[in-house]
C-alpha cells in the first residue's frame, strides 16, 4: 500500500508540472502590461521599469517561471492588483465561507443521492425509478445559476421564508447562518446531485444481482437488514470515489453560487477577480484548485484501493 | 432504416428537438416577432401577455425575441467549440493511440494536465486570460473538450490497431496516415459520435455559465446567460419573466443534447443497452 501511494505521488510529479506551466502561460497570456495595472496613475517610464525589474517582468519567460514557482512553493502567491493584499492570504480568509457551503452541498448531494437512489435500485423500472430517473436528467440540464435564482424567487421574493443571499458565521449566529446557507447549498448541491443518483443507483443495481444476497434472504433475513447491512455497504464502496469526484464539482458550482448569493468566499472572490482584471488572484484560485482536484483524486484513489482488496496495488 | 427508427425511439425524440431548435437559430429572422436589440421603453417591464408572449425586459425589449436570437449564439458556440476539441483531440488520441512510445507519453501526460482543472473553472480561467470576447469562450470551450475526445480515440485505437484488419493492411504496406484514417478512425467514429452530441450540451451550458459571469457574450447581443445575469437586479420586484425565458431556453436546449446522446450511446453500442 506504501509503494501504491508512493508511486501515485511520483506520477502525480509530471502532471502537476504541466498543470503549474499552464497556469503561469495563462497569467501571460492575460491582455494589457501588469506593471500598468499594478503601477496605477503612475506613468513615469523609468519607476514603471524600475518596478518592472523588482517584479522579474524584464526577465524571460523561463528564468520568470523559476521565480514565480520558488515563490509559490513558499505560499507566496502575488498580491492582488486591486486591494495589494497577498493573494495567499485574502484566499485563506475567504475559505472558511467556501468549506462550510461545500460541506453542506456534499451532505446534501451525497445524502439524498443515497436514499432516492437505493429506492430507485430496489424499485428499477417502475414508477417510482422513472420519476428520479427523469428528475436526475432534468437536473444535469438545470443550469445551477438559473436554479439559485428559482430558489430565491420562490423562497425569498414569494413565500418570504428565507433570505435571498449574504453570509453570518457560524460561530457568531448559527440560526442566521444555518437559514442564509440553505438556498446556496441546494443550489451547489444540485451540481453534482444528478451523477451520484446515477452512481449510487447503477452500484446498487449491480450488488442486488450478487447471488450473497439470495443466500441472506435464504437463511431467513429480513428485507431492510439484506438491504442495508449487507447491499448497501457493499454498494457504497464505488460511491466513495464521488466524494473526491466531487471537490470538481463544488470549486466551479462554488463560482457562481457564492457570486448568486453574495457569498464571501473563494468563488466569489473569483468573480470578483475576474471583472476586476485581477489576474494574478484568478491565477492562484485556478492553481489552487487545479491542485486540491489533483490531490483529493488521489486519496479517493487510495481509500477506493484500501477499501476494495480486488483492485491491484501495481 | 425503418427498423433502426422502430428500436430507438429516444434517438429520434432527441433529434426532432435538436433539429427544431437547429431551425429555430437558423431561421431566428424570420421567427423572432421583434427585433431582439430595439428598445421601446414606454412598453418595459410587461409580463406575458398576446403582444409579447414573454413579456418585456426594463428596456421595452421583447424577451421571447432575445430568446429566439440568443438560440444562434448558443448552438453556434456548441458547434465550434465541438468542432474544435474534435480535431485537436481526436489527433491526438490517433497519434498517441496508434504511434505509442514517447508521443503518447508526452500526450497523455498533457491530457492528464488538462484534466486536473475542474472544466468550468479552466474555462473561465482561459476566457479571463484571453479576454471576455465570444470568440475566446468558444476557445475555451473547445480546449476543456479535448482530453475527452483523445482518451476515448486513444482507448478505441489502442483495442483496433492489434486487430487482424489492421494488421492485413499493414503487410500489404498501406502508408501509416491512409491506415490512421481510412481503416482506424471509422471504428471510432460511433463513440466519437456519442461523445460530440454530450460534449455539446456541456458547451451551451458551459457558455451560458461564462456569458453569465461576463467572460462571453458581451450586452447587446441576445445570449441566454447574460440574459439571465441582467435579469437578477429585477428578480425581488418577482419580474420573473426575464430570467425564465433564457433559462428554459437553456435547459431545453441542454435537455435535447444530453437526451440525444444518452439515446445514440444506447443505440450504436448493443452492450450497453444489455447491462443497462
Amino acid at each position: 500500500m506504501g509503494r501504491y501511494i508512493l508511486r501515485r505521488l511520483v506520477l502525480m510529479i509530471p502532471v502537476a508540472f504541466l498543470v503549474t506551466v499552464i497556469v503561469f502561460t495563462l497569467i501571460r497570456l492575460a491582455p494589457g502590461d501588469p506593471v500598468l495595472a499594478y503601477a496605477g496613475e503612475e506613468k513615469d517610464p523609468a519607476s514603471l521599469e524600475a518596478l518592472r525589474h523588482e517584479y522579474g517582468l524584464d526577465q524571460p519567460y523561463y528564468a520568470q517561471y523559476v521565480s514565480w514557482i520558488g515563490h509559490a512553493l513558499q505560499g507566496d502567491l502575488g498580491r492582488s492588483i486591486r486591494t495589494r493584499q497577498r493573494v495567499a492570504e485574502a484566499i485563506v480568509e475567504r475559505l472558511p465561507a467556501t468549506l462550510m457551503l461545500g460541506s453542506a452541498a456534499l451532505l446534501i448531494s451525497i445524502s439524498v443521492a443515497l436514499v432516492v437512489g437505493t429506492v430507485s435500485a430496489l424499485n428499477r423500472n417502475k414508477p417510482i425509478d422513472l420519476i428520479a430517473t427523469a428528475a436526475a436528467l432534468g437536473t444535469v440540464s438545470l443550469p445551477n445559476f438559473f436554479l439559485g435564482l428559482l430558489l430565491i424567487l420562490v423562497f425569498a421574493a414569494l413565500l418570504r421564508v428565507l433570505p435571498p443571499g449574504g453570509y453570518t458565521p457560524l460561530a457568531n449566529d448559527p440560526g442566521d447562518a444555518l437559514r442564509r446557507l440553505i438556498l446556496p447549498a441546494i443550489t451547489l448541491a444540485s451540481a453534482s446531485l444528478a451523477v451520484n443518483l446515477r452512481q449510487v443507483r447503477s452500484s446498487m443495481l449491480d450488488v442486488l444481482a450478487q447471488e450473497y444476497l439470495r443466500t441472506a434472504r435464504a437463511k431467513g433475513l429480513g428485507e431492510p437488514a439484506v438491504v442495508l447491512r449487507h447491499a448497501l455497504k457493499n454498494a457504497l464502496i464505488p460511491v466513495v470515489t464521488l466524494i473526491g469526484l466531487q471537490v470538481g464539482a463544488i470549486i466551479e458550482g462554488a463560482i457562481i453560487t457564492e457570486s448568486i448569493f453574495f457569498w464571501p468566499g473563494v468563488g466569489k472572490l473569483a468573480v470578483d477577480s475576474i471583472a476586476g482584471r485581477d489576474y494574478p488572484v484568478v491565477q492562484a484560485i485556478v492553481l489552487v484548485s487545479a491542485l486540491s482536484f489533483m490531490f483529493a483524486t488521489l486519496v479517493v484513489d487510495v481509500i477506493y484501493a484500501w477499501l476494495d482488496p480486488r483492485i491491484s496495488y501495481g | 432504416m425503418r427498423y433502426f427508427i422502430r428500436r430507438n425511439p429516444r434517438v429520434i425524440i432527441g433529434g426532432v428537438l435538436v433539429v427544431i431548435l437547429l431551425g429555430l437559430a437558423l431561421f431566428a429572422p424570420l421567427i423572432a416577432p421583434y427585433d431582439p436589440i430595439a428598445q421601446d421603453i414606454a412598453r418595459n417591464l410587461e409580463p406575458p401577455g398576446p403582444d409579447h408572449w414573454l413579456g418585456t425586459d426594463d428596456l421595452g425589449r421583447d424577451v421571447l425575441s432575445r430568446v429566439i436570437w440568443g438560440s444562434r449564439i448558443s448552438l453556434s458556440v456548441g458547434v465550434i467549440s465541438v468542432s474544435i476539441g474534435f480535431l485537436v483531440g481526436v489527433s491526438v488520441g490517433l497519434a498517441a493511440g496508434y504511434l505509442g512510445g514517447l508521443v503518447d507519453l508526452i500526450a497523455m501526460r498533457a491530457i492528464d494536465a488538462l484534466l486536473a482543472f475542474p472544466a468550468l473553472l479552466l474555462a473561465i480561467s482561459i476566457t479571463a486570460a484571453l479576454g471576455p470576447q465570444i470568440q475566446n469562450a468558444m476557445i475555451a470551450i473547445g480546449v476543456v473538450a479535448i482530453p475527452a475526445y483523445t482518451r476515448l480515440t486513444r482507448g478505441q485505437v489502442l483495442s483496433i490497431r492489434e486487430r487482424e484488419f489492421i494488421t492485413a493492411a499493414r503487410t500489404i504496406g498501406v502508408p501509416t496516415l491512409r491506415l490512421v484514417l481510412r481503416h482506424i478512425f471509422p471504428n471510432v467514429s460511433n463513440a466519437l459520435i456519442v461523445q460530440a452530441t454530450l460534449a455539446t450540451a456541456f458547451a451551451i451550458l458551459a457558455e451560458a455559465a461564462l456569458s453569465f459571469l461576463g467572460l462571453g457574450t458581451q450586452v447587446p447581443t441576445p445570449s441566454w446567460g447574460l440574459d439571465i445575469n441582467y435579469s437578477q437586479r429585477y428578480l425581488m420586484n418577482l419580474k420573473w419573466w426575464m430570467s425564465a425565458g433564457p433559462g428554459i431556453a437553456i435547459f431545453t436546449a441542454v435537455f435535447a443534447f444530453n437526451f440525444l446522446g444518452d439515446a445514440l450511446r444506447d443505440a450504436l453500442d448493443p452492450r450497453l443497452r444489455r447491462s443497462a
